[in-house]
């Protein structure tokens, strides 16, 4: 089954093509690795699937809805969770009150709710504090719950932001750079949490440019280069392309 | 002895004020410059509905409160694509309209001759004149605005407020409907700065629009921001001292054309210094940015 569908996507910025007639599907339960250089437009991909930014032309459907014209807010309502290559936390709150925001409420989080300091919100408070700290302890941040999230090392705050849109539930992940700047430790650890969301049923499709890196753990590598599609297929495909070795590894590498 | 006790109310009403707006400012983390435009819309729908219809200021207080929410609704709602600076350039243009207003709709608000003789609070036929009674009703309201912005703030929903403040985008990405939550908060922070602008007017018996100028908007703000951004105690340290202070000045026997400037100076220097060394506030932990 396809859980996302990209179809025809066009986006220009200014007259430059930033994405340019991009089509490719992620399939259920499965991980899709976008790779390509600086400026190839994957960031770009992911800030139009998550609503942040309109396409010109083409559509997107995900888990049989038409998303292309929602507000990011309902997209992720409808269960695409996405992390940022530069790490949007919220900076200045708990790392415990991070993960907390990414959790549902059934009724907690309503106005009244808060004025009136109902029996229920306090319930739904306390079973979700009780899931965020199972959350901070499955990505490695139970220690940290009451620090700032702006006191976190790098690596950290990008597990502390994967951790907040695990509390949403998603039915996608959309990870943009996961691994970039982590350390090689801290990079396992990224990707065997990547691996166990696999394991536990989720689609995960994330951003990298450095093609190595996604050999292992990548069951299909897209290839972008200055927002087209220059290859797609397995790593071990990948690895053959003569397109992918010209445009974006270089000749002598592999 | 009378004289601390209007201190003391001024004081209250500022309260009010300033915990309204630390909603909007210090917890959501909007740039509202126009905050006293809901007072004034408070003060004026109450005062005239007591002179000219001889309406219970109870009724007239509630009633200046829900138009300041629907003012503020307004006001929001265009509102809510701007960012930053232009959300304050936006509220400031308000402040100029809504001052202009009163002051041009002679018919209506008598223009710059003010209303005089605006009756005061009754209960049980019991009218509330003197200063200890007006005192314990401005009290009361403090009480109330403080315990629904604290509820209101202490709550998942607050913490979304806050996520707001700090990222609107990550807000987004996690499904919160930013917009919904700006609509709330400055609908809630103009209800309770319509009900200190009536509270003010029923007291003061005499309004003009000399009282809802920008420069108050920005001394409520100075309140916020000096005892501290997403701090409900710091809203009444700082209100207590911001309007302490000048009444201090009085006593080291200036005259009036000297104090009233160096008021304006002291603020300013006070500003600075603390910007330099405490740029939480006195009480906040949130950082300025």
């Amino acid at each position: 089954m396809t859980m996302l569908q990209i179809q025809n996507l066009y986006k220009e910025f200014d007259g430059i093509k930033a994405v340019d007639d991009l089509s490719f599907t992620v399939e259920d339960n499965s991980i899709v690795a976008l790779v390509g250089p600086n400026g190839s437009g994957k960031t770009t991909v992911f800030n139009i699937i998550s609503g942040f930014l309109k396409a010109n032309k083409g559509r997107i459907i995900f888990d049989g809805n038409d998303i292309i014209s929602l507000n990011p807010f309902k997209i992720a309502r409808l269960g695409i969770g996405r992390t940022f290559q530069n790490i949007r936390l919220f900076p200045q709150i708990s790392v415990l009150d991070n993960v907390l925001l990414g959790l549902k409420y059934e009724t907690g989080h309503r106005f009244s709710s808060a004025l009136f300091q109902t029996k229920r919100m306090k319930k739904e408070e306390a079973d979700n504090k009780k899931k965020a700290e199972e959350l901070l302890k499955f990505v490695g941040l139970a220690e940290k719950r009451d620090a700032l999230a702006e006191n976190l090392s790098h690596g950290q705050r990008k597990l502390l932001e994967l951790a907040r849109i695990l509390a949403l539930e998603p039915k996608i992940f959309l990870l943009d750079e996961p691994i970039a700047g982590l350390f090689p430790e801290t990079k396992r650890t990224m990707f065997s949490l990547i691996k166990k969301f696999k394991a536990s049923g989720k689609t995960i499709s994330f951003i990298e440019h450095d093609l190595h890196s996604v050999m292992d753990i990548a069951d299909k590598i897209i290839v972008l280069d200055h927002g087209k599609k220059i290859a797609e297929g397995t790593p071990e495909e990948i690895k053959q392309n003569k397109e992918v070795l010209k445009a974006y590894i270089g000749k002598d590498t592999l | 002895m009378e004289y601390l006790i209007h201190i003391l109310i001024i004081a209250g009403i500022y309260v009010i004020f300033t915990l309204s707006l630390n909603l909007i400012v210090g917890f959501t983390g909007l740039a509202a410059l126009g905050h006293i435009v809901f007072a004034c819309v408070g003060a004026y729908t109450s005062s005239l509905l007591a002179l000219n219809l001889g309406i219970s200021p109870w009724i007239g207080l509630i009633t200046g409160a829900i138009l300041a929410s629907i003012l503020g609704a307004i006001v929001a709602y265009p509102s809510l694509r701007l960012k930053g600076d232009y959300l304050a350039l936006a509220t400031f243009g308000l402040g100029v309209i809504v001052y202009s207003v009163a002051k041009n709709w002679v018919s209506l608000t008598r223009g710059p001759m003010g209303l005089p003789g605006i009756p005061s609070f009754s209960i049980f036929g019991y009218q509330i004149s003197n200063v200890w009674s007006y005192l314990i009703l401005v009290l009361t309201f403090v009480l109330i605005t403080y315990q629904a912005i604290r509820n209101i703030t202490n709550s998942p929903f607050g913490r979304i407020l806050k996520g707001i403040r700090e990222d609107e985008i990550a807000s987004q990405a996690i499904g919160k409907n930013v917009n919904k939550y700006k609509l709330i908060v400055f609908i809630v922070g103009a209800f309770f700065a319509g009900i200190a602008g009536s509270l003010y007017a029923h007291y003061s018996s005499f309004i003009d629009p000399s009282s809802f100028t920008i420069m108050e908007s920005i001394t409520i703000l100075l309140m916020v921001v000096f005892g501290g951004m997403g701090s409900l105690k710091g809203s009444f340290v700082g209100a207590f001292l911001l309007v302490i202070l000048p009444e201090l000045l009085r006593f080291l026997g200036m005259p009036s054309s000297v104090a009233a400037p160096l008021r304006q100076m002291i603020y300013g220097l006070l500003l600075v210094i603390l910007m330099i060394w405490r740029p939480q506030g006195l009480m906040g932990k949130y950082k300025f940015k």
